[in-house]
């Protein structure tokens, strides 16, 4: 990857918004425009604009697009209907997570698959090499498209006032095409924050006009541009899983606690999907001797666990951080983390982190740390 | 952003006041605060430790990160900014008034502390 960092379409309004702008996955996004945790908390209550025009999507179509699909994935995709959308993962040959993705059925024969911006290259690479032999294309669109969310209780109020779309009938994880703020988007219901949103695919120039149009319909509700940063804390909150934290190539979806993405029982390619054999291992083994298990921990104190430090029991390391932040929402320190199976009961005693040396107490509970009211 | 014309700054972004009866006022700067984004905890050091100039004497927390706290000057601490410890957000909200950190019998200055003009210039804000 060359060291000049990608922009967005989007990266000049960004620039006139003071954002404070960091490198992610060789793009250049904004982190925050002003107090992440107002952003944060803007989006619990009201609603948050996002660009998210790193995500990387690509274009699966042709007779066989399914097969290749359930070949490809650990999700069984025949079962998704045209409109709605799938949480699935794509994993290597030893069941180790390639990646996490959402797949939209855009049409019978025609998925749109969105992967995280570091792996976008990966995945677009393994969904080639597995087309192989299938009736079907697959087709790089990561500059076809900017990704804009709004996200927040407020957002259906705010979309619904910039287009004609039935957002009433579009049910969580689920997209439809539609015209917003005079633009044609792929708007879909889901997000990574754990509160009611949209995701709108529109077309690189047309960014800044949907962007532009969202921030003032939004004005009246409070609606406010949202950085990374705040969506780190809010699916962190929400326990979603971050691809190089929770999710990597040395754990299974069974390892990470999301076995259930994984379907033996397919509409094709029950037998022969890549990674079946060992992801069989891993259930078996996740049923019977689990290894570490991934749980959230809330802070006693005020010292913050960041992704690396070790989790201590009576002096002894038994487990690992992947992801810590203050918690807007809690008002503490929360963290998840893989601990051994023998600590991962919520309320087990004695459990703390390894903060520089120290061994702060954390309280063992179950994820998510924050769900919200329907 | 402007910079106090009557602080004086040290590389590691902390500002330090003029001395009154010995004692100067430490704080970060908020090109530092700006940087770190919301501080959600302040470790201060102790009243009555001894600080070295260009040493950790602390650390603040952030959302992304936490930074250690460099004091600018050497010398006994007598007085930590209690409203800090209770409402960290005031090291971004006021970094040069409300959200100073500590106070400091200066036993000895660095000779390389910047200027307010200097200090703008070497942080690029």
């Amino acid at each position: 990857m060359s060291n000049t960092p990608r922009h967005t379409a989007l990266d000049a309004l960004h620039r006139s918004l003071g954002a404070t702008m960091t490198d992610f996955a060789g793009w250049d996004m904004p982190l925050r425009y002003g107090s992440e945790r107002d952003e944060h908390t803007a989006v619990r209550t009201r609603a948050g604009l996002f660009d998210l025009s790193h995500m990387g999507e690509i274009t699966v179509t042709g007779p066989q697009a399914v097969d290749l699909l359930n070949y490809a994935l650990v999700g069984n995709i025949g079962s998704v209907g045209t409109g709605r959308a799938r949480y699935t993962m794509i994993c290597q040959a030893d069941g180790g997570i390639l990646d996490d993705l959402i797949v939209y059925r855009l049409q019978d024969q025609e998925f749109m698959v969105v992967a995280n911006a570091g792996n976008a290259q990966v995945v677009l690479d393994a969904l080639t090499e597995r087309a192989a032999g299938f009736d079907a294309q697959v087709r790089d669109d990561r500059d076809a498209y900017a990704l804009i969310a709004v996200q927040g209780p407020e957002s259906p109020g705010i979309l619904k006032s910039v287009t004609d779309a039935d957002l009433d009938g579009l049910k969580y994880y689920a997209g439809l095409p539609g015209t917003v703020a005079g633009v044609p988007a792929l708007i879909a219901r889901t997000g990574y924050t754990g509160e009611d949103g949209f995701e709108l695919f529109v077309a690189p120039e047309h960014a800044e006009k949907l962007w532009r149009a969202l921030t003032e319909a939004g004005a009246p509700a409070g609606l406010v541009p949202c950085g990374l940063s705040c969506r780190d804390t809010l699916r962190l909150e929400a326990g979603m899983p971050l691809y190089g934290h929770e999710l990597t190539t040395a754990l299974t979806p069974f390892d990470a606690g999301l076995g259930r993405v994984v379907k033996f029982d397919k509409t094709s390619h029950a037998d022969d999907f890549v990674g079946a054999d060992a992801l069989r291992a891993a259930a078996e083994r996740a049923e019977a001797a689990p290894p570490r298990k991934l749980v959230g921990l809330v802070a006693e104190g005020r010292r913050v666990p960041r992704a690396g430090m070790s989790v201590v029991a009576d002096g002894t390391v038994i487990g690992e951080v992947t992801s810590g932040a203050p918690s807007p929402t809690l008002g503490k320190p929360i963290a998840m983390a893989y601990v051994d199976a023998a600590h991962a009961a919520p309320g087990t005693p004695g459990v703390g982190v390894d903060i520089r040396g120290t061994h702060e107490p954390y309280e063992v509970v179950a994820l998510p740390f924050y769900k919200r009211q329907k | 952003m402007s910079n106090p014309q009557q602080l004086r700054y040290s590389k590691e972004h902390e500002w330090l006041s003029a001395t009154e009866d010995g004692v100067a006022t430490v704080g970060i700067t908020e090109f530092a605060a700006n940087a770190l984004g919301d501080v959600v905890y302040a470790d201060l050091p102790d009243v009555g430790a001894t600080v070295t100039a260009g040493e950790t004497c602390g650390e603040l927390e952030s959302t992304k990160s936490v930074s250690d706290l460099y004091s600018p000057v050497s010398g006994e601490v007598v007085e930590a900014n209690q409203d800090v410890v209770d409402d960290p957000s005031l090291v971004n909200s006021a970094p040069f008034t409300g959200g100073w950190l500590f106070k400091v019998r200066v036993a000895e200055e660095p000779g390389d502390l910047l200027s307010a003009d200097e200090y703008t210039e070497f942080a690029g804000s």
